[in-house]
């Protein structure tokens, strides 16, 4: 990948690297030729391996005071929140993690539509990407279930029926996945393993993830191909790392003042009540993060109708690259697809919003509006904004519209500006 | 421009987070009270915590388990902070069932501090079953498990009246201006000097609710005072440690002909 070949300095080192190349390996990643103008929207991707990383730790402590048992799995929890050393640290830490990993990776994947990373020559990285976000969410579903409280249990509940809309065998597979003829026990202990294993194929995909990356390169906010190496670029290390962990730390400030300070805010008071097959509570709802895809799920009249709509919302973005026309990838030489860009993001936090309000009266008909909008947005307005829209001049390389402002000033000041 | 579009999405989330009062007219929301365990370096007031704890022992106690709490919680840092006779002496009063004894029979010996809290009754049915169909809530984690924690458990206890014409209730069912549904069926058990206190405190009932829904609070989250400490620390850590980095950053972006 690199144009000069690696060659380790000591005799021991170079036997060792002529078998395994991990020391060609760790130049590579050092050397890595980064744009030089990746701005703070770039540094999500550290960030969220950090959350990985933390998820996993935390989770294996936690999964050796842990008990999945139905009778006992409320009771095991308080026993790490009362009794283990720094139980409640490291539960916290972990629960408020799940959602600062969504956080993070709802900026990335919107920082990837807004500069078109997803595109030509990008598809498998966002493709891997879209894999990771899926079992990101389904091993956030399960391990909100373990603490086995009253969301636990009806959320669920709730999930786990959506299989029951599949014509003919929807009843048998619903039946197959709890282990049971409604959510029990052995629900939760197949829950338990699933929750252990997905984040080790997480961490499996953001290998690939990485290494799809590291054949293109990185995309960049003017979104023009750029030479490795070039003056454009600068080596991942030291210059890339100390961003990256600037930015991380400004994001662990943040992580740290929900443990502390607020570590139950983000999840429902309901789940600290034990799990009651018999008492359904007023108002189900999932976990933020997954509320606008909720909210797409109860916006159809029909159980089907509704399951395969919100599987579709999310089954869209893995053609996303071949349904955005545009042969400009960065939004900010883009006038029009830009304005449509943030009405997406509205239309999905409004999604969210009215994910967790009752579904009826105006917030149904928001949550319709919203689900038509969402599906406009990929089948229509990317095709067609990008075959009729008149885009911006677009710079020759990343120096340029710093370094020739002599002769282009206007232009070199208005992409100054924007990016 | 991506300035002005961020504008416009706050301002049309505060729009639809505006649109929630007209949803929820019917609840009343609970009385906001100034407890001293809110805010970034919140602590419990110790002399209301035992307090509290003796209005949980001889009122709530007769219906209300607290199963996940043990007596030597009494004595640790953060929470009531009994001494340790103290501790000793409340777990001793209590008769606590143990066994099986190598004849096989179960036995009851005085409690010791490694003892959970003694529940009032063998288990849920029975519970159930004594107070006319309605279970006593565990209370180990009451105040985390409803919405509006602490202020909803002390409204829901200073907030009995008598029910608005045309409100009819059963027979031990009373009406509550807090209580979501506005029935419950825990009759209103505080009334002004209940208990006597240790430490001379006139016992009111609003002074009985605030006192034993502290104590309420200290059990769902004993771990409070700590997690308040350790998180200043940890916070003022990271804010040092992220000055530095940025210096580091701002020095090595130095080197280069770009704005980091």
């Amino acid at each position: 990948m690199s144009e000069h070949e690696y060659v380790p300095k000591s005799k021991a080192a170079k036997w060792f690297n002529d078998r395994l190349p991990l020391l060609t390996l760790g130049a590579h990643l050092t050397d890595y030729p980064t744009p030089k103008n990746l701005n703070y929207w770039w540094t999500f991707g550290g960030i969220l391996t950090f959350c990985l990383i933390t998820q996993i730790v935390t989770g294996i402590v936690l999964a050796m005071h842990y008990v999945a048992h139905a009778d006992l799995a409320f009771a095991s929890v308080e026993h790490i929140m009362r009794d283990v050393n720094y139980g409640w640290l490291i539960r916290y830490i972990h629960s408020n993690g799940a959602s600062m990993f969504f956080l993070a990776v709802y900026i990335h994947i919107f920082r990837s539509l807004f500069y078109g990373s997803y595109k030509s020559p990008r598809e498998v990285i966002w493709i891997i990407g879209l894999m990771i976000y899926l079992l990101m969410m389904a091993a956030a579903f399960m391990g909100y279930v373990l603490p086995w409280g009253q969301m636990s249990f009806w959320g669920a509940t709730v999930i786990t029926n959506l299989f029951s809309a599949i014509p003919l065998v929807g009843d048998s597979i619903t039946t197959w996945l709890w282990g049971a003829y409604s959510v029990d026990n052995p629900t939760l202990n197949r829950f338990f393993s699933l929750h252990y294993l997905i984040p080790f194929l997480i961490l499996g995909l953001v290998v690939l993830h990485i290494w799809a990356l590291h054949v293109p390169g990185n995309n960049n906010p003017v979104g023009i191909d750029i030479k490795k190496p070039s003056k454009d670029t600068v080596p991942f290390h030291p210059y890339i790392t100390i961003k990256d962990a600037f930015a991380l730390l400004v994001f662990m400030i943040i992580f740290a003042g929900f443990v502390f300070f607020t570590p139950n805010v983000l999840g429902h008071s309901d789940n600290y009540i034990p799990a009651n097959p018999l008492v359904t509570p007023a108002h189900i709802v999932p976990e933020w993060y997954l509320l606008p895809f909720y909210a797409i799920l109860r916006s159809v009249p029909d159980k089907l109708g509704g399951v395969i709509l919100m599987f579709s919302a999310i089954f869209i973005l893995f053609v996303l690259p071949w349904l955005d026309t545009s042969k400009v990838r960065s939004a900010v030489f883009r006038p029009i697809y830009r304005q449509f860009f943030w009405i997406l993001v509205i239309d999905v936090l409004m999604l969210g919003y009215v994910g967790a309000m009752p579904a009826e009266g105006v917030y149904l008909v928001l949550a319709r509006v919203g689900t038509i909008y969402y599906f406009l947005h990929f089948i229509v307005v990317m095709p067609v904004v990008g075959y009729l829209e008149k885009t911006d001049p677009i710079p020759m390389s990343i120096s340029e519209p710093v370094l020739t402002g002599g002769a282009e000033p206007s232009l070199a000041r208005k992409v100054n500006d924007k990016v | 421009m991506i300035k002005s579009n961020i504008k416009l999405l706050v301002l049309s989330f505060l729009l639809l987070i505006s649109l929630r009062p007209l949803q929820s007219a019917e609840m009343v929301d609970p009385i906001k009270v100034d407890w001293s365990f809110k805010g970034l370096t919140g602590t419990f007031d110790r002399a209301s915590l035992q307090r509290g704890f003796q209005v949980y022992k001889e009122v709530c106690a007769s219906c209300h388990s607290m199963q996940y709490l043990s007596y030597r919680n009494l004595g640790e840092p953060g929470g009531p902070e009994f001494s340790e006779q103290e501790v000793k002496a409340i777990a001793a009063s209590f008769e606590i069932e143990d066994g099986p004894d190598s004849q096989g029979e179960m036995f009851t010996r005085p409690g010791k501090p490694s003892d959970k809290f003694k529940s009032p009754y063998p288990n849920v049915q029975a519970a159930t079953a004594a107070n006319g169909g309605a279970y006593p809530p565990d209370m180990s984690v009451l105040v985390k498990a409803r919405k509006g924690g602490a202020n909803y458990i002390y409204s829901v206890l200073v907030g009995y009246e008598d029910p608005p014409p045309g409100v009819t209730l059963d027979d031990g069912v009373y009406y509550n201006k807090y209580m979501v549904g506005n029935k419950i069926k825990m009759p209103n058990n505080l009334m002004d000097g209940l208990v006597e206190y240790a430490d001379g405190t006139e016992s009111t009932v609003d002074q009985m609710a605030k006192d034993v829904t502290t104590f309420l609070a200290w059990a769902a989250e004993p771990e409070l005072e700590e997690r308040h400490k350790t998180g200043v620390k940890v916070i003022i850590y990271l804010v040092l440690l992220t000055i530095l980095v940025y210096l580091s950053m701002k020095k090595i972006w130095s080197r280069i002909d770009s704005e980091v």
